[in-house]
């Protein structure tokens, strides 16, 4: 700010002045907006800090190897694990995205390259808006009636195909979002060297897009990862492991909420464990797809 | 902007490409038929909850929304939705202004973080701190739910409701009842808490896709730090900062158990909430506390009727808040589009 060299002192002076003048106060704005978003981020820390403090602390001394492949013992001894519920949520949660994916993906194409505007692209947003807003527990109702029902019998699939209608509309929405964002050049630069429209979606905006998609599926993964209503009405939960996709399924969270509402001391302990289990597998699905990306790209730029 | 340069490319395109290529057909099919399935979801949606619910509706008409008793007992069955729709509409102004409270807080909070770290911080401090918002957010709510009921609700009990409830008590109704930990008020300050990593790790992500030229612009002509984000990032990502605090808004409300754990779950008449401090019962908790043990056929075609009503008032409210986001974002965008 006081870097001028001109030789002529009063001219640089009045410049000086003029500059300062409205310099100061938009120096102040600037502070001030650097001290907001710090003391944000503070804020955010403190509770956030102390879920992640409580769940190790916890959670460290309930994890044993017993804990991690043992069904559970009696109700309040404080034998037994939580394998049933790992084995399970890891079958659930996978079917649904392998479901919810490639639908969500293909369907935030479809509306962010070929359909800007019409009454069917429009529709399909509006519903997919509509079907982000709806209650997880309806959801679970439509698991119940659809399949269930028909069925006989609570399921691992009713389970997965809930899940993946609470996870496609965000990956659709994230999708889009990102999608629009790529500048359009790199589009034009596609069409000018006469590619096709499919290649130059996957082969051009895709990629340039795929950190933002990737960490919308993993934010999508990760919220049905911990559903719990949907559960309660698809795949019951039980003490036993996986017996086939049409049978019943435990997972980690309906046994965090089952546990947190037993009278038991040890139950509280079984459930902090279950939920450091459940972040550190959420943990290790994001670090691992993050790990690729980033691999991925880097290989490219060579 | 983008679409008039889309029509170009399109017109230039349909001179010198004669023929479509084979998988481009494939691969719109594909597109298309993606966005259908989303579509066929709504639909499996409205349809199950309606074949869900058509039995307590032939057993008992219209009746079944006025009357007021509920009886899951066999003989005594009884079942009236009249004091829930009560209770829904009282709680879901009660929801809808703890998921103000939630959004109040939240929205700004989430917003400066996702500056600081993609614009004010360097690389060194915003890695770290970006990575730990992804990783908060990967958190699922039940073990929100879980810390809420063992830990945070005695810091809201004793840190804030305690205070209020000792300053405002006696004046304001608002905070006439003894606070408890467990409540209206704790279950918004949670849902808050939980959406803030949520919403600004989206934020980030839509911002660090802004490309630096714009930045560089601006600071080529003098900008400070904060103008550049204010004339050169924003303009870019406005709708994708309403779409991610729409997301974060449909989380918390759509939430079922988090809320169930720390709202108190009274059930009858008392379940209407007085106060900031009085303990409630959503509609959502009541069928999923009581749908593993409904005894009848006519027991869960009831708690179904109840998801029905609910999905019904919940999409009313979505649609309310959509258009008023609409209208908003069509007059401030009114300058820049052209």
């Amino acid at each position: 700010m006081t870097s001028y060299s001109s030789s002529n002192k009063n001219y640089s002076k009045i410049l000086h002045e003029t500059v300062t003048k409205n310099y100061k106060k938009r120096m102040i704005i600037n502070k001030l907006v650097t001290v907001f978003t710090i003391v944000c981020v503070i804020a955010a820390i403190i509770p956030l800090g102390s879920i992640l403090l409580e769940v190790v602390k916890n959670g460290a001394s309930a994890i044993s190897f017993e804990f991690l492949t043992q069904p559970q013992g009696s109700i309040g001894s404080g034998r037994g694990g939580v394998g049933p519920a790992i084995q399970g949520t890891i079958i659930v949660v996978g079917l649904a995205s392998l479901i919810a994916a490639p639908v969500g993906v293909l369907a935030g194409i479809y509306l962010s390259e070929f359909a800007k505007e019409g009454m069917f692209a429009n529709s399909v947003r509006f519903f997919n808006d509509v079907l982000t807003g709806l209650p997880s527990i309806v959801i679970g109702i439509v698991g119940y009636v659809i399949i269930v029902l028909s069925i006989g019998s609570f399921s691992v699939f009713a389970g997965a195909v809930s899940l993946s209608i609470i996870m496609i509309p965000i990956v659709v929405r994230v999708t889009e979002e990102t999608l629009k964002v790529v500048p359009f050049s790199l589009r034009e630069a596609g069409h000018s060297l006469g590619i096709s429209k499919a290649k130059i979606t996957l082969s051009i905006v895709l990629p340039s897009a795929k950190n933002g998609i990737l960490t919308g599926i993993v934010l999508a993964i990760s919220r049905i990862a911990g559903e719990t209503a949907p559960l309660i009405m698809t795949i019951l939960g039980t003490s036993l492991f996986f017996t086939g996709i049409t049978g019943p399924v435990d997972a980690l969270p309906l046994r965090i909420w089952r546990l947190a509402s037993q009278p038991y001391e040890s139950a509280h302990a079984f459930g902090w464990g279950s939920a450091l289990v459940l972040i550190l597998m959420i943990l290790a699905m994001s670090v691992g797809l993050r790990f690729l990306a980033q691999r991925r790209s880097f290989k490219a730029a060579f | 902007m983008t679409s008039s340069s889309s029509k170009n490319s399109r017109y230039i395109s349909s001179l010198f490409v004669v023929r479509k290529k084979r998988g481009d057909h494939l691969f719109y099919g594909l597109v298309i038929g993606a966005a259908a399935y989303t579509l066929l979801m709504v639909g499996l949606v409205g349809f199950s909850v309606t074949r869900g619910s058509v039995d307590i509706f032939l057993a008992e008409g219209i009746e079944f929304v006025f009357q007021s008793n509920w009886n899951a007992v066999e003989g005594r069955e009884a079942f009236g939705a009249f004091p829930y729709i009560i209770g829904t509409l009282l709680s879901s102004a009660i929801a809808m202004l703890s998921s103000a409270i939630a959004m109040a807080i939240g929205v700004p909070i989430s917003l400066g973080i996702a500056i600081f770290i993609s614009e004010i911080a360097p690389p060194r401090i915003g890695t770290p701190l970006s990575f730990i918002t992804e990783l908060l957010a990967a958190v699922p709510s039940i073990i929100y739910g879980l810390w809420a009921l063992f830990v945070f609700r005695f810091w809201v009990r004793d840190l804030i409701e305690k205070p209020l409830y000792d300053a405002f008590g006696g004046s304001i109704p608002f905070f006439a009842k003894t606070p408890f930990g467990l409540d209206i008020f704790t279950a918004g300050i949670v849902l808050a808490i939980m959406i803030i990593p949520i919403i600004s790790s989206i934020c980030r992500e839509v911002m660090r896709v802004v490309p630096d030229s714009q930045r560089e612009a601006a600071y080529s002509l003098g900008a400070t730090r904060w103008e550049t984000v204010r004339m050169a990032v924003f303009p870019y990502v406005k709708s994708g900062i309403v779409g991610a605090a729409m997301l974060g808004l449909g989380r918390a409300v759509g939430e079922t158990i988090l809320v169930t754990m720390v709202i108190g779950n009274v059930i009858g008449p008392s379940a209407i909430p007085t106060s900031f401090f009085s303990q409630g019962q959503t509609l959502a908790s009541l069928v999923a506390n009581e749908f593993n043990e409904a005894s009848s056929d006519l027991h869960l075609s009831a708690l179904i009727a109840l998801g029905a009503i609910l999905l019904v008032l919940t999409m009313g409210i979505n649609v309310v808040a959509r258009l008023l986001v609409k209208k908003k974002i069509k007059v401030s965008s009114g300058a820049k589009s052209q």
